[in-house]
């Protein structure tokens, strides 16, 4: 029974073979998405996880409040990541051994170990063990964020400085500039047009991973999108609050994704 | 009298290879020496070598009296007196020809705005191209970025001015724009010292050629007597490969 298959099947073209299977995954994959929709509860899902009532319940608080701190954690850790990237990228380019070995220890040491623990550390594990609590509603996490964040950075920062010409410093210091002035003035801005592309893309990531904050104790005006979908879910028994949050993740991401696939596109051009 | 530059038993290693073995050589005011020799023959690393960029193994290098080979000297204060204009250019593309003519009078010299633009634009009308003060250095060809990096130097007014290899990188039509700047500099009475291939220049302008070759330098006068009888065999077969190219 399989000989005339296989004869069918061998007399067929490459080209031919390739369409056949082509097509076939094609059947396999709308079969699966049929099966799906035909399969689930549609009616069950709406009402555990978009009840339309629900969804209004979260306008406007979840913009004016949620979305509104996910930007300011994710403003005040990008702030802070570059401010402490640019100093250890700067210390793992110095003359001084100390100063590099330092530097590529806190990045080793800070990116081996999870965000999420770093955020549990500052926020809770130092309020009990020292008694010093980081002052602010943001405070421990804008902190936790910057200070991983910027271990992150510092290798994109050190990168964008190592592509600028090395005649341009040269060319600085024959002018008298000191190495500080030269970077300030020559290197650094040069350095960070390079960047804009790849800084872009660490926001973007770190918006995301604002959510980890979620983990630690917040006051009520100081909740984020993941805490405010959370707290949702478990004062309404629904996912609801939880599928709005993601949505307005969406909502911000996507516009900064394309923008960045633009930004990349644009520098690519002008290489 | 003091001399400009005086440059005793200067070695330079990098690594285990000797560039410099050993150079003296001395510049007076107002002279111009124009320094030839085949590429490897460590005549960029000497020039290289005078305002520090690159840091002498051992030997002195005094300029106007000033050891600055001693640790104690500061570097900064040595290049901001002495000009260099380099092989490509190295304009900084951020900013504008008059911005870069003008940051380090501004940040180096502590000139107000308007007397860093004032000298920065009396000096792009020096090399001509006081037109293009408004314009980022991408847009300038080759010869103009050259005449404006002098003009950058020159904005600093320094006692010397070093060129290495000025012209090597432009297109052969742009060479003249450039050499008739250096040519300009050098009536006006500037100190120069000059690495380049160019040897009609150094016959037209120099008050004296160098000639270097592995790390030593073999010849040393007047350009009728370096370049039209030399003592050297090596002198010889170098300007007669160099001579035979144009």
């Amino acid at each position: 029974m399989l000989g005339p298959v296989l004869t069918w099947w061998n007399g067929l073209s490459k080209r031919r073979k390739v369409r056949f299977w082509r097509g076939a995954s094609y059947v396999v994959f709308a079969l699966v998405l049929v099966g799906i929709v035909v399969m689930v509860d549609w009616g069950r899902v709406v009402d555990t996880m978009i009840r339309p009532d629900l969804v209004g319940e979260q306008f406007p608080k979840i913009i004016t409040i949620a979305a509104k701190n996910t930007v300011i954690f994710t403003v005040l850790g990008f702030s802070g990541g570059l401010a402490i990237g640019l100093m250890l990228a700067l210390m793992r380019l110095s003359q001084s051994k100390p100063f590099r070995w330092a530097s590529a220890i806190y990045i080793d040491v800070v990116r081996g170990i999870p965000l999420l623990v770093w955020i549990l550390l500052i926020g809770l594990g130092i309020p009990i063990a020292l008694g010093i609590r980081v002052p602010g509603a943001y405070g421990p996490g804008a902190l936790a964020l910057s200070i991983v964040v910027g271990a992150y950075m510092a290798e994109t920062i050190r990168a964008g400085i190592e592509a600028v010409d090395r005649g341009q410093m040269e060319a600085a210091r024959s002018l008298g500039m000191s190495y500080s002035r030269a970077m300030i003035w020559i290197i650094l801005p040069q350095a960070f047009r390079l960047m804009i592309p790849p800084l872009t893309n660490e926001f973007v990531l770190l918006l995301k991973d604002t959510s980890l904050v979620s983990a630690i104790g917040v006051t009520v005006t100081s909740k984020e999108l993941t805490r405010w979908g959370r707290d949702g879910v478990i004062h309404s028994a629904n996912a609801t609050p939880l599928v709005v949050a993601g949505l307005v993740y969406l909502a911000l991401t996507i516009p900064m994704t394309r923008f960045v696939a633009r930004l990349e596109k644009k520098a690519a051009r002008s290489k | 009298m003091t001399k400009a530059l005086e440059i005793r038993q200067l070695h330079k290693y990098f690594g285990d290879l000797e560039v410099l073995r050993g150079i003296d050589f001395e510049v007076d005011e107002g002279e111009v020496v124009c320094i030839i020799g085949p590429s490897g023959s460590g005549k960029s690393t000497l020039l290289r070598c005078v305002n520090r960029l690159e840091e002498p193994t051992r030997g002195t290098i005094v300029i106007e009296g000033q050891d600055i080979t001693d640790p104690d000297t500061d570097t900064d204060d040595v290049r901001r007196r002495i000009g260099m204009v380099f092989q490509r250019f190295n304009l900084f593309n951020h900013l504008t020809v008059i911005d870069n003519v003008t940051i380090a009078q501004r940040k180096v010299l502590g000139r107000s705005k308007d007397e860093a633009v004032k000298i920065g634009m009396e000096n792009l009308e020096r090399v001509g191209v006081a037109d293009k003060a408004d314009q980022y250095p991408r847009k300038l060809s080759g010869g103009q970025q050259q005449r404006v990096a002098i003009a950058r130097a020159l904005s600093m007014n320094p006692d010397m001015m070093l060129f290495d290899e000025a012209t090597s990188a432009l297109d052969p039509e742009l060479v003249g724009e450039v050499l008739g700047v250096m040519r300009n500099l050098a009536e006006e009475g500037m100190t120069m010292l000059v690495v380049t291939h160019e040897i009609g220049f150094a016959k037209g302008v120099a008050d004296r050629v160098v000639f270097m070759d592995g790390g030593v330098v073999v010849e040393d006068g007047p350009p009728s007597k370096v370049l039209f009888d030399p003592e050297h065999e090596r002198t010889r077969n170098f300007l007669r490969m160099v001579l035979e190219e144009d």
